[in-house]
């Protein structure tokens, strides 16, 4: 219990940029829904248009919503400029605003075909022009149901919120996403007590605001609505002292990335910086912040770089893989490859040993050959990753299933045999820890997966930084790392990645 | 000036809905300070008809007069606060107590009522001071209905239209009510015209009662006139409802 405490006191920060997040999205989702919803109401076209499109967007899952706007805002960027931000705050804003709309302009056109026929016809009996109206009979009598639709709004946003994790802004989700991935469960459960908190305060202040509504109590009403009021403008009181000019580290979802964004950061924060992280980011996500500047520095693999941003398919060996990434990164993005860490973490095919003994399997080409009989697990993006079309091409691999696991569950699945061959990485220090064995790729279709450390086209600029870094490069060997990974990964006696970082500082001399 | 003309004069109104023709052709006029009663079945364009005065329903062709003017060369809004309406169903705001939904004409006008005023008012229909503060939802019909009736002389109209106004009350407040608008009307010298489907109604409160069908004037007599056998056909089909109750409650008293 201890450790979910000691994780809630830490998630200030998380809470704050949480609740000025969700209250900016609702706030927004009001501004748009409720004239629309007023045009709604006096034309039967628009009441369909606007519902139509807001009931729409409700099936979109909140996940891809988020993601979406990257790619929207990347396409704005022609109209708006390179200043337009495409991660963060912005994306998650205008998702979750399109996200409370449904709730606000359905609750608002109800209460207007709610009202009574009579009631109506009195207000343009007893002389009120139509702007009279409005305000002395339509606004009060739907402002109960208008509440009762920002309060649904409110604890959805609230909820959906934790998903804005993935396109870099910082939420309550931070301590879900991490703890899910290195199976830290008092950081999830912390993170998922803190939202429902907030979620349950919430729906309570703007219940009574409700209430104020139905029952025409003004206290009640401003009670409600000032008390949300002041939680949000604490919360931005409490963020205004936020450092711009801090360095911010970004890290993919899983536990070497954890690890190695905290290893920076210690590392600058001794050096004088003030240091953000920005974790649990996607993948495609990752190098595109970068090298936009969005965050400072990130990791990355050569063989992810060579495949997902070059659009290579061939494999010319290590050396000319690296040398080719980091011309094309600073002549194409402005982006600085520092170096590589020196250790690599490639995608490879893994089996448990006894299964793979048990059915004569000792190579990719082994593994062909039984593949239709056999089940696949894989991460979530590896079965779209080219890396995997490559290797299933030249091997014609062809298994009876596949499936998809977050990473930490896929090593369960294949100790469980829910999986008899998994996407493993091989610095995963959980490859020796459960007796897997990793299958020969003799026609070397997967590529090299050497560790970069890249430097953003901003951050580069700064030299004492880039020097600061510089000792890193080439400084990790892959046992370390395999070492430092599965402290945090494993189910007994973890370390958390900060935890994980000095102990790899300190065996590394660094 | 008003000596100089009708009241109210409808000329050659009509009103179509889609296939329906609410109201054919109509033409006539109400004089000032005259209580006239429309009455007529459902769907006879009675209700129509007395919409047209305040503009609620817009004619299709012919035009309305009110006290010598076209009543489309005014604002709406504006024509709307010089006429007391009482609604079919009261029509009160909800949201509203009853001093603010007594208030709410001469409010739009930009004029606040006195609480004396408001005082004034439910004293009119017979209600005492303190249901100022009361919500609509805490009053019976009646009382509501009575609200409604203050809510329509606030501005100090000429006219008074009352669109089935007491449909909703129960006998013996129905009466009650009826008596004291009819008194309302005298003192303070209206122009009323009501809209009721019930003859006996009619003929007890109106001096003039006009008779509906398919939207075409039918009758339009004196209740002395209707009660002695004139007005026609479908006229007498309706007096002959509360003839013939009266009738028969006088042969089970004898």
């Amino acid at each position: 219990m201890s450790a979910i405490f000691d994780a809630l006191w830490g998630l200030g920060d998380k809470l704050a940029a949480h609740i000025l997040l969700a209250s900016s999205a609702i706030t927004l989702g009001i501004i748009v829904a409720l004239p629309l919803a007023v045009w709604a109401g006096r034309s039967q076209t628009v009441a369909k248009i606007t519902l139509g499109f807001a009931s729409l967007v409700q099936t979109i899952p909140a996940l891809a919503l988020l993601a979406l706007f990257f790619p929207i805002l990347l396409s704005l960027r022609a109209v708006f400029g390179e200043g337009l931000p495409t991660l963060g705050f912005l994306p998650a804003l205008l998702a979750l605003s399109l996200y409370a709309l449904l709730p606000i302009l359905r609750n608002t056109v109800t209460a207007r075909e709610q009202m009574a026929a009579g009631v109506l016809e009195a207000a343009d009996g007893v002389g009120m022009t139509s702007w009279q109206k409005f305000r002395l009979v339509e606004a009060p009598l739907a402002a109960p149901y208008i509440m009762a639709g920002i309060r649904t709004a409110a604890v959805w946003t609230i909820g959906a919120a934790t998903l804005s994790t993935t396109i870099g802004q910082p939420s309550l989700g931070d301590p879900i996403f991490a703890g899910l991935q290195t199976q830290n469960w008092a950081l999830v459960l912390a993170g998922c007590i803190a939202s429902a908190g907030l979620a349950i305060i919430t729906d309570s202040l703007l219940g009574l605001a409700e209430r104020g509504f139905a029952e025409r109590k003004k206290r009640l009403i401003w009670a409600g609505a000032g008390v949300a009021a002041l939680g949000i403008a604490l919360s931005a009181w409490s963020l205004r002292a936020q450092d711009d000019d801090a360095i911010v580290i970004g890290a993919k979802s899983f536990s070497e990335q954890y690890i190695l964004a905290q290893l920076v950061g210690q590392r600058l924060e001794n050096a004088g910086y003030a240091v953000e992280y920005r974790d649990g980011l996607g993948s495609a996500v990752v190098h595109n912040a970068v090298t936009t500047s969005e965050i400072d520095i990130a990791f990355d693999y050569t063989g992810t770089v060579w495949t997902n941003q070059l659009g290579r398919r061939d494999n010319p060996g290590r050396e000319v893989i690296y040398n080719a990434i980091t011309v094309w990164e600073r002549e194409t993005t402005g982006t600085l490859v520092l170096g590589d860490l020196g250790f690599e973490n490639a995608y490879a095919l893994a089996m448990r040993k006894d299964r793979a003994n048990a059915l004569g399997i000792a190579t990719i080409d082994d593994l062909a050959r039984n593949a239709p009989r056999l089940t696949i697990g894989g991460d979530v993006e590896f079965f779209e990753r080219p890396e995997w079309i490559a290797v299933r091409d030249a091997y014609s691999l062809n298994f009876a299933r596949t499936r998809n696991f977050t990473s930490t569950f896929m090593y369960d699945a294949l100790t469980g045999g829910e999986a008899d061959v998994i996407s493993a990485y091989t610095s995963d220090g959980r490859v020796a820890a459960d007796r897997l064995i990793i299958l020969e790729d003799t026609k070397g279709a997967f590529p090299s997966y050497d560790a970069l450390l890249m430097i953003s086209p901003n951050a580069s600029q700064d030299a004492r930084l880039v020097e600061a870094l510089r000792p890193l490069v080439g400084a990790i060997d892959v046992d370390s790392m395999r070492e430092a990974n599965y402290s945090v990964d494993r189910e007994q006696e973890k370390k958390s990645p900060a935890e994980a970082a000095a102990m790899l500082a300190e065996k590394l001399k660094l | 000036m008003a000596a100089h003309y009708p009241s109210i004069e409808f000329r050659n109104t009509t009103k179509v809905f889609g296939a329906v023709t609410a109201i054919d052709g109509v033409s006539l006029k109400i004089d000032d300070g005259s209580f006239v009663a429309l009455v007529g079945e459902s769907g006879s364009g009675k209700s129509t008809l007395v919409k047209t005065i305040s503009r609620l329903a817009e004619p299709d062709g012919g035009s309305v007069l009110l006290e010598g003017q076209d009543v489309r060369t005014a604002k709406a809004p504006e024509l709307r606060r010089r006429i007391g309406y009482v609604f079919q169903g009261v029509g009160l705001f909800p949201h509203m107590n009853v001093a603010e939904n007594i208030a709410i004409g001469p409010r739009l006008a930009g004029i606040k009522l006195t609480s004396d005023r408001i005082a004034e008012l439910l004293v009119g229909v017979e209600l005492d001071g303190h249901y100022a503060g009361r919500m609509p939802s805490e009053l019976s019909g009646g009382q509501r209905q009575r609200i409604g009736v203050a809510r329509a002389l606030a501005n100090d109209p000429h006219i008074l239209l009352m669109d089935e106004p007491f449909g909703a009350l129960d006998p013996v407040t129905r009466d009650a009510l009826g008596k004291r608008v009819r008194a309302l009307h005298d003192r303070l010298g209206l122009t009323t015209v009501m809209v009721t489907h019930d003859m006996a109604e009619a003929l007890l409160l109106a001096d003039r009662v006009l008779v509906m069908s398919e939207g075409q004037v039918v009758a339009d007599n004196t209740p002395h006139e209707l009660l002695a056998g004139e007005g026609g056909t479908i006229a007498q089909g309706l007096v002959a409802v509360p003839r013939d109750q009266a009738a028969a409650l006088a042969d089970i008293a004898r």
